[in-house]
């Protein structure tokens, strides 16, 4: 019975390692005719579902003709859509092409806004739980904070899109679909993950220090500043980062708020798209090489995060939380 | 001039602090307000077809609560595994593993799911969208069984042992009941997260507007009728979507609040 | 003949080149009680989880020479130490008892407590359950106080308390050894005389180790006593000896107190 229960728990936790494989290759086969038809290239290629002359090789960026609307070639590539068949083995004198520059610019600037917007909040709500609120009061704005974090994201898209982005707009102008909104959300969305770990960082400071630093004379502003922080310092850069890591693959509530445009932003206020954006918005009508090339996003997705994480996890946090 | 800054440091920490709070009253005033006044009884006792959310509701808990079922065993076995069985290298690299993928996209394994049990499978169907939902579930629940795990003190073990006990049953018997408050609570916040996940259920068993318990097909949800409801030009659809987000919520958060409660006497 | 004989036992902890305890000859005697007494760091504790090859729920650890336990039956001993598989473990544990310093009752009601040794030996007779049990907290002089509550919880017992069902939980089930951990030093005074008071009554039908860093715990309850020092045993003797007439200059010092 002993042996038996050390292989099942073997097995179970053998599973994690399985699925972690087992996504990475289903990725990656689901994304290979992606890969291999349009290699890193993709990258930073910002064309998406565009028809190109065949003649053409796919290092010429600039050199599309009917790359000159942005939205009439949307049309056109509809139509096109339902004419021909994106599978590259079809005899046409164009072939799609796709490339993942945009939504990847838009995943990592959507979450650059929400790291900028968070960060100060976060750390003054941290600030707040360690060590300026009383017992009672932290307790319960603690449980406030993650009351908020976890509301599912689809309610920040709601209330993002119909409550938040007109606000937004009118103090910035430009569009209320915009990568601003949706970055600014998404901050949001990653405060009280950030506000939390951050806190257990500070927590870990040793008492008799702060309380040497107190008996010097020191002020709480100091103690935070000279004695603490440089104390969690790594905790708290580990949670950004890993804080950074979950914002990547955010969905629901930028999907509601990025404005789901292939276009890079001239501006904040400008819609755009991100890849998660792109895989939920795609995904149900592509087919052929298209599926295949929001493969190819989703596996930079999983690498992107998976890195990010990692880099937190290892280089800075060692298991913050108990 | 240090007593000031003090001052302003301390304010802008307060401040902060408002603004957290401000947000979640913000959100929660508005999921109140806009639900209720979309909010009646027969919203209840119809399915999405004639204007309600019932299939929608009772589909949502039955992915959830299927989810639930598989992930709840294996994540705790797991956990069980690298808490009181692993050895060295590997016990870690499972633990690491499943550390990183608490956090991975869940739209990225919507995708996974949906390459093997959705296509090859000719199309939607509630079994892919409650394994994607399982899969999100399990690192959860490894994590959180092994962290109580570990704050069960050693001497119970070696009391347990001491008595002549194999080891499975020490685990059983002692350890786990020890750590039985915070692996409960662990287990309701892992529910009441993946019950308001969209991105996995979106091309795994998308949504239905009819009542169903037929996992084969594409299985109502909640969350996914939300994002549908919300894309619809319609009034009555955002109303709807507003009385679906406010019925979410609630049930997320109450479980939640009923989670942490039980842990209220722990540290 | 003595229950246990140590026999030039050395252990090494995993990862560590320094053994613990070097080459230790000892004999546990029958129905006494022999104190193993030190100051810190000296082994003592080491040896004691040897007796019942706790050490092993971590692995790594060397062993060398011998632990050898008088099967009552047969009047033969046995290597402990020479044990690989599950079951002879758990036979081992079920001779050998085992209470520690910190008091370890289990989530579950008091009476479950006590029975658990007696359950997974196997005993699900209901009536016989309910008699060992209450033996065994008569035993232990907790019966007065808890008969009533038998299915309450054990963790509202006091420290004393719990001390004393995890000795009732260790009697239970007639084991031919008890080693105690320094089973007092978590307690308060009156609950520590309670306790001194039943393990010398315990040893009419045990044979007892304990491992105690309080001198005059060791001189008032002990038969035997060995004292040890860095990982060696200095000198092992009848308590009175060593107390009054210590042999080694290293014991007398530690007696009189300068050094400890």
């Amino acid at each position: 019975m002993e042996k038996l229960f050390q292989k099942i728990s073997f097995a179970s936790a053998t599973l994690v390692l399985i699925l972690l494989l087992g996504i990475f290759t289903t990725l990656y086969i689901s994304a290979k005719p992606a890969i291999d038809e349009f290699g890193l290239h993709f990258i930073v290629d910002k064309r998406w579902n565009q028809e190109v002359p065949l003649t053409q090789t796919d290092n010429t960026l600039t050199q599309t003709p009917t790359a000159v609307d942005e939205n009439a070639d949307d049309e056109i590539a509809d139509e096109d859509d339902m004419i021909l068949d994106e599978d590259d083995e079809e005899a046409a004198d164009t072939k799609t092409v796709y490339g993942g520059l945009v939504p990847i610019v838009g995943t990592i600037l959507s979450t650059l806004i929400a790291l900028t917007f968070a960060l100060p909040i976060a750390m003054g709500i941290a600030v707040f739980l360690a060590e300026i609120a009383s017992k009672n009061v932290s307790k319960f704005v603690g449980i406030a904070i993650e009351l908020l974090a976890a509301i599912p994201s689809i309610i920040f898209g709601m209330w993002g899109l119909y409550y938040f982005a007109p606000i937004i707009s009118d103090t910035f102008g430009g569009y209320q679909v915009s990568l601003l909104t949706a970055g600014l959300v998404l901050g949001v969305m990653i405060l009280p993950f950030m506000a939390a770990v951050t806190r257990d960082s500070m927590n870990t400071t040793p008492d008799v220090l702060k309380e040497s630093a107190y008996a010097l004379g020191a002020t709480k502003f100091e103690v935070v500043k000279d004695v603490i922080f440089p104390y969690s310092k790594v905790g708290i850069i580990g949670s950004i980062i890993l804080a950074l890591g979950r914002a990547l693959g955010e969905t629901m509530a930028v999907a509601f708020l990025i404005g789901a445009v292939y276009s890079l932003p001239e501006k904040i206020t400008d819609p755009t798209i991100s890849i998660p954006v792109a895989m939920a918005v795609n995904f149900g009508e592509a087919s052929g090489l298209g599926e295949s090339a929001l493969f190819y996003l989703g596996l930079i997705l999983f690498v992107m995060s998976f890195a990010v994480i990692s880099l937190a996890k290892f280089y800075f946090l060692k298991r913050v939380k108990s | 001039m240090r007593l000031q800054l003090n001052k302003l440091f301390l304010a802008l920490s307060v401040f902060s602090a408002l603004i957290g709070l401000g947000f979640l009253g913000w959100i929660l005033i508005t999921l109140f307000v806009k639900g209720l006044a979309s909010m009646h009884l027969s919203l209840f006792l119809n399915d999405l077809v004639d204007g309600g959310l019932r299939n929608l509701i009772v589909g949502q808990l039955i992915l959830a609560g299927l989810a639930a079922l598989v992930g709840i065993p294996l994540g705790m076995v797991a956990g069980i595994y690298i808490r009181e069985y692993g050895r060295g290298k590997y016990a870690e690299l499972i633990r690491d593993l499943s550390d990183i993928m608490v956090s991975a996209p869940s739209i990225v394994i919507g995708a996974f799911v949906y390459a093997f049990a959705v296509a090859p499978f000719g199309g939607a169907n509630g079994f892919a969208g409650v394994i994607a939902l399982s899969i999100m579930m399990i690192p959860i629940i490894i994590n959180t069984t092994d962290s109580m795990l570990s704050l069960v003190p050693k001497e119970l073990r070696e009391a347990g042992i001491a008595l002549g006990a194999s080891k499975y049953r020490v685990i059983l018997d002692i350890v786990i009941k020890a750590a039985k408050v915070g692996i409960m609570t662990g287990v309701l916040l892992a529910f009441a997260r993946i019950a308001g996940e969209t991105a996995p259920l979106l091309f795994t068993s998308e949504t239905s507007n009819y009542f169903s318990l037929d996992l084969r097909d594409s299985f109502p949800s909640l969350t996914v009728s939300i994002y549908n409801l919300a894309n619809e030009p319609e009034k009555s659809s955002r109303d709807l979507a507003w009385a679906a987000s406010f019925i979410l919520t609630a049930m997320v958060l109450i479980i939640n609040l009923v989670g942490r409660y039980l842990t209220r006497h722990k540290k | 003949m003595p229950v246990m004989n140590i026999k030039k036992f050395s252990f090494t902890y995993p990862g560590v080149d320094h053994p613990s305890l070097k080459s230790i000859t000892l004999p546990i005697k029958k129905n006494k009680i022999t104190a193993l007494i030190g100051p810190s760091g000296c082994g003592k504790s080491t040896l004691l989880r040897s007796m019942n090859r706790i050490h092993d729920l971590y692995p790594g650890n060397k062993y060398d020479g011998k632990i050898e336990l008088l099967d009552l039956e047969s009047g033969k001993y046995r290597n402990i130490l020479e044990i690989k598989k599950e079951n002879e473990f758990i036979e081992l544990r079920q001779k050998v008892g085992m209470i520690f310093q910190k008091p370890t009752p289990f989530p579950m009601s008091i009476f479950d407590n006590v029975a658990y040794g007696l359950r997974i030996a196997g005993i699900k007779n209901k009536s016989e359950l309910s008699d060992r049990v209450e033996a065994a907290l008569k035993g232990s002089a907790l019966w007065k106080e808890v008969h009533d509550r038998l299915d309450k919880s054990a963790m509202g017992l006091s420290g004393g308390q719990q001390q004393r069902l995890c000795i009732a939980r260790a009697v239970a089930v007639k084991p031919e050894v008890l080693l105690f951990d320094e089973p007092t030093s978590a307690l308060d005074p009156i609950s520590t005389g309670a306790i001194e008071e039943l393990i010398v009554e315990l040893k009419n039908d045990v044979s007892i180790a304990i491992v105690t860093h309080n001198m005059q715990q060791a001189s008032r309850i002990s038969d035997y006593t060995a004292f040890m020092y860095l990982g060696d045993l200095i000198e092992y003797d009848k308590t009175e000896n060593i107390f009054l007439n210590p042999k080694e200059k290293q014991t007398e010092d530690y007696i009189t107190g300068r050094f400890g």
